[in-house]
């Protein structure tokens, strides 16, 4: 599956870029995010909690960064295991470029399912991948809002719930959104 | 006596025994059935579609609560389990055989298509089963897939077999290309296709599911799954887990949901959970989830096909030149690689004289499940190739679709096919004008102008088809009448939706004048089948099973001859029987009296046994070539709705020939189930693998589209009986023919509702979305011309 989006976030782009490095930020953001670990520089695992339809499951991710250009973008690919529920992979380019005041994070993703989720989960992917983007974003722009950044934007989401349900983290937060924020999570 | 036969026997509409039990709930399927002391199974299933297999990890899985034991290719490798082995013997180019994969239940070195089974857990419980399965750790690389056939044949595609480099586990020809070149030389015309025919999944009702019992103290295993024969299965368990006794394997079965051919075959589930039973000496049972079914079910169809029709300057075929690329799948199965060639290449050229015949076959390995026999096996694919190129040559030579048909119909009889098929008898014109007559073709002018006045396309389309059913040439029934005059047909096929219990008893009925409420069948248990039972499939039961019940019938007559002799004093030979009664120098008894003697030592004649109880295997004169050719013309009449390429099919007429008609009430719910499932192909199921990673993207309801009632409209189903001469009973066999006339019935009606918008050429299935496509496509050629 394809996804392209973007996001405006009424801070500066270098204050997205220090919020993309933000552990708490990012667990906190990410739906079903349960555990980040950082492997190398530039490899991290994760473990999320996700839902996709009538599939659920713990997925185990690995994520391995390349093209690092801070603060404005970078390359990620990424596979995860989710056991008898199936596994994916994909592949994310990301960049932020600065809007007025704000900053536009663009992401176009690649990824691949397999197993239960891309038999039965296929055709809710791309609906509950925007969703979970669209959860992120909306966490994230809220933390960030949070923590003193730039306020006042008429852009800015409102604030969205503290924490994030588990159940409501779908699989494809994991290989698209998810992979774009988990390695930032401990860059 | 009389009154009955007239009501009950052979040709009259008797509503099926079998359905008041079936509508209460009474039916026992496998999942019905619940043994003391019997532990649950779960699998896992390959999440790629090829990969090589690095590591199994069970460790966390065996620990899980209630779980017994968890076992892979290894265990089953280390315990001798056999491996599956097709038994096709066909014949490549150059004369070396067909090439077989040995497929062990279980995969110990690759997995080669997604869904296939890698690990399978055995717990006290189903969901603990099923929550240890989550804990098995399937380690493996993933390779590259290929999931198309014509991809598979690229330079450079994915190889599932490294002892098959090129992926073609069989090309055949019928003969080199030599002689249709020649006359293709010399045509006036040459006309040309190429055909997608769309992969479907069978879907039965009742999922794939097994229960193995060990008895422990006799060793011997019983299973119960859902089986169109279950010899078979008997068979195969046997050799790949009790070295061949068959005697340590029983196979029962009371209802099956649903066969459609995908429920004839020996699939690694069964293998895995009898081996687990055995291992374990515990009853064992595995209920297959709907996923499970769409993933690892045999799917059916599945060709691309190439084809060209020489003709003269008169409109008759000089020569037919067929190219034809089957996906056979991951693994050569029993039937998959012959299909095309055994099954198709039978009635190749359909309705109409081949003289010239050049017929080339590569089946390719990909990574997807295998194709296999499904309602009709290759005979609906190979009629869908020519009705639809026969409707296209009518328009490019200017001759009426009809007209053209009618020119090259078979007309003389027995026709030896190229194929080396004697088609014994037929009249295909008379189908052809009984169905025109019934679908009022002649008044379908002043309806495509109502269509056209309210916006929308009306078309109508035709096919005529040739069939060709009976598959293995031999079966076993025993009818058995005991003393209280009962019967019991003890069978060697298997009804599973087919309605035995009532033909064959109108059968017995008419034939020994035995009311036919006595009569019962009794199928589905390897330990009361007669030996050489093959079971139902391929439109036999009712010419080789019926015919089998006639010919022990007319043993059981005879004998009851002599004891009629005996009870009336008279000579056999004066002893007549007629409508259930025996006669004889003025007086008779009934073949009921006759029955309770037969149990009576004391009053049966010296010399003679016991009973009325004769087992006959039929095996036919004409061997595999002399089977019955059903045939007839289907008439679809749709309306397309231009904006929006929605098809709504409006009427539909079967013109049949199916032999003599048994029961019409019953084939007249055989054409309809078979034009339902023709319809569904043609209209919108169709199975999708991920040409990237392999993965089965319709894999459930919710992205595989079945048939609905509201797709379909009224069926008009008519018949054109011609018995046919290779079996006394005269039938030829109704269960497929609707798969064969609905598809191309249906895409030629399509074609001619958008015949004014300029759209040639449609491929199913023709959902909104094609349709919308091909008239937007017809519309921007036609503006760039």
């Amino acid at each position: 599956m394809d996804m392209t989006g973007e996001q405006r976030i009424a801070a500066p782009r270098q204050a997205v870029w220090d919020a993309l490095n933000d552990a708490d930020a990012l667990k906190a953001a990410l739906p079903g995010c349960e555990e980040v670990n950082k492997i190398s520089d530039t490899e991290f695992s994760a473990k999320l909690k996700l839902v996709v339809g009538p599939v659920k499951a713990q997925f185990s991710g690995q994520v391995t960064l390349s093209d690092i250009d801070a603060p404005n973008g970078y390359t990620l690919a990424g596979q995860g295991s989710g056991g008898a529920a199936g596994f994916g992979k994909g592949e994310a380019k990301v960049t932020l470029t600065d809007d007025g005041e704000g900053t536009v994070i663009s992401y176009t993703v690649h990824a691949t399912v397999g197993g239960k989720l891309a038999q039965i989960g296929q055709r809710l992917i791309d609906a509950t991948a925007k969703k979970m983007a669209r959860q992120f974003f909306e966490s994230f722009a809220a933390y960030l809002e949070a923590e003193g950044a730039p306020a006042g934007e008429a852009a800015a989401p409102a604030p969205a719930p503290a924490k994030v349900a588990g159940g409501q983290g779908l699989f494809w937060g994991m290989m698209g959104v998810a992979l774009v924020i988990l390695w930032v999570v401990n860059h | 006596m009389e009154a009955f036969t007239e009501k009950f026997g052979i040709g009259q509409p008797v509503r099926r025994k079998e359905d008041q039990r079936l509508l209460i709930g009474g039916g026992v399927y496998t999942d019905d059935i619940n043994i003391e002391g019997q532990v649950h199974l779960a699998f896992l299933r390959a999440p790629y579609a090829h990969a090589r297999i690095n590591h199994i990890d069970t460790t966390a899985a065996a620990q899980a609560p209630g779980v017994l034991a968890v076992f892979t290719g290894r265990d089953l490798e280390k315990d001798g389990v056999g491996r599956v082995e097709s038994n096709i013997n066909l014949k490549q180019l150059d004369g070396t055989p067909i090439f077989k994969t040995q497929r062990l239940a279980l995969p110990t070195d690759k997995v080669r298509f997604a869904g296939e089974p890698v690990a399978m857990v055995v717990a006290e419980t189903a969901f603990q089963a099923a929550d240890a399965v989550e804990l098995i750790i399937f380690d493996a690389d993933q390779l590259p897939a290929v999931v198309t056939a014509r991809a598979a044949g690229a330079q450079g595609a994915a190889v599932l077999h490294d002892e098959l480099p090129d992926n073609c586990a069989l090309h055949w020809q019928n003969d080199t290309p030599d002689a249709y070149d020649a006359v293709a030389a010399k045509a006036h015309k040459i006309v040309s296709i190429a055909l997608t025919n769309n992969r479907v999944v069978p879907v039965p009702m009742e999922p794939k599911c097994c229960i193995a019992e060990m008895n422990p103290g006799t060793g011997r295993l019983t299973i119960y799954a859902p089986f169109q024969g279950g010899r078979r299965v008997q068979g195969a368990v046997a050799d790949l887990l009790f070295d061949g006794e068959r005697d340590k394997v029983r196979h029962v079965s009371d209802n099956t949901g649903g066969g459609f051919g995908t429920r004839s075959k020996i699939y690694p589930e069964i293998i895995a959970v009898c081996y687990a039973a055995k291992s374990l000496g515990r009853t064992v049972k595995w209920l297959g989830d709907r996923s499970e079914t769409f993933v690892s079910d045999l799917h059916g169809r599945d060709q691309v096909n190439s084809a060209q029709l020489a003709f003269d300057a008169d409109g008759k075929i000089l020569g037919y030149r067929l190219e034809t690329l089957v996906n056979i799948g991951a693994w050569v199965t029993e039937n998959g690689a012959r299909l095309a060639i055994d099954g198709g290449g039978r009635i190749v050229g359909g309705a109409y004289d081949i003289p010239v015949l050049y017929y080339s076959c590569r089946n390719m390995m990909t990574n997807t499940v295998s194709t296999d026999t499904y309602r009709g096996a290759g005979r609906p694919e190979a009629n869908y190739i020519v009705e639809r190129l026969m409707e296209k040559a009518a328009h490019e030579l200017g001759i009426d679709p009809q007209e053209l048909r009618r020119r090259n119909f078979i007309k003389t009889f027995p026709y030896t096919t190229q194929m080396g098929m004697k088609v014994d008898c037929g009249d295909f014109a008379a189908c052809m004008d009984m169905a025109l007559a019934n679908s009022d073709w002649a008044g379908f002018g002043p309806r495509a102008a109502r269509s056209q006045a309210g916006g929308k396309l009306r078309g109508i389309g035709l096919a005529s088809f040739l069939e060709g059913a009976g598959g293995r040439p031999e079966e076993t029934m025993r009818v058995q009448i005991q003393e209280d005059g009962s019967v019991n047909i003890i069978c060697g096929t298997f009804s599973h939706g087919q309605g035995h219990g009532t033909v064959y008893s109108q059968i017995v009925s008419e034939k020994m004048g035995v009311p036919f409420t006595a009569i019962d069948l009794i199928q589905g248990d390897t330990d009361t089948a007669p030996a050489g039972a093959s079971g139902t499939y391929g439109s036999r039961s009712s010419q080789m099973g019926g015919v089998a019940i006639i010919r022990a019938c007319d043993i059981i007559i005879e004998k009851g001859k002599v004891i009629a002799s005996h009870l009336l004093q008279a000579d056999t030979a004066e002893v007549t029987f007629e409508a259930g009664t025996f006669s004889a120098r003025g007086g008779s008894v009934t073949m009921a009296e006759v029955a309770k003697a037969a149990h009576d030592t004391r009053r049966l004649p010296d010399g003679l046994q016991p009973g009325l109880d004769e087992t006959y295997h039929y095996t036919r004169d004409g061997g595999r070539d002399d089977q019955s050719f059903p045939n007839g013309c289907h008439i679809c009449e749709v309306e397309v709705d231009p904006e929006t390429g929605a098809v709504e099919m409006l009427a539909y007429s079967a013109a049949d020939d199916c032999g003599t008609v048994l029961n019409p009430l019953i084939v007249h719910g055989q054409v309809h189930g078979g034009v339902a499932q023709g319809i569904g192909q043609a209209l919108c199921e169709h199975t999708v693998y991920d040409e990237e990673t392999g993965q089965l993207l319709t894999g459930s309801f919710m992205d595989y589209g079945m048939p609905r009632a509201h797709h379909l409209s009224h069926m008009a189903a008519e018949f054109n009986p011609i018995p046919s001469t290779n079996n006394e009973l005269g039938v030829k066999g109704a269960g497929e023919a609707g798969c064969c006339g609905a598809p191309p019935a249906f895409v030629n009606a399509v074609l001619d509702a958008l015949s004014s918008l300029g759209v040639k050429h449609l491929d199913m299935p023709l959902t909104p979305n094609n349709i919308w496509r091909a008239i937007h496509q017809a519309k921007a050629e036609g503006e760039t011309h």
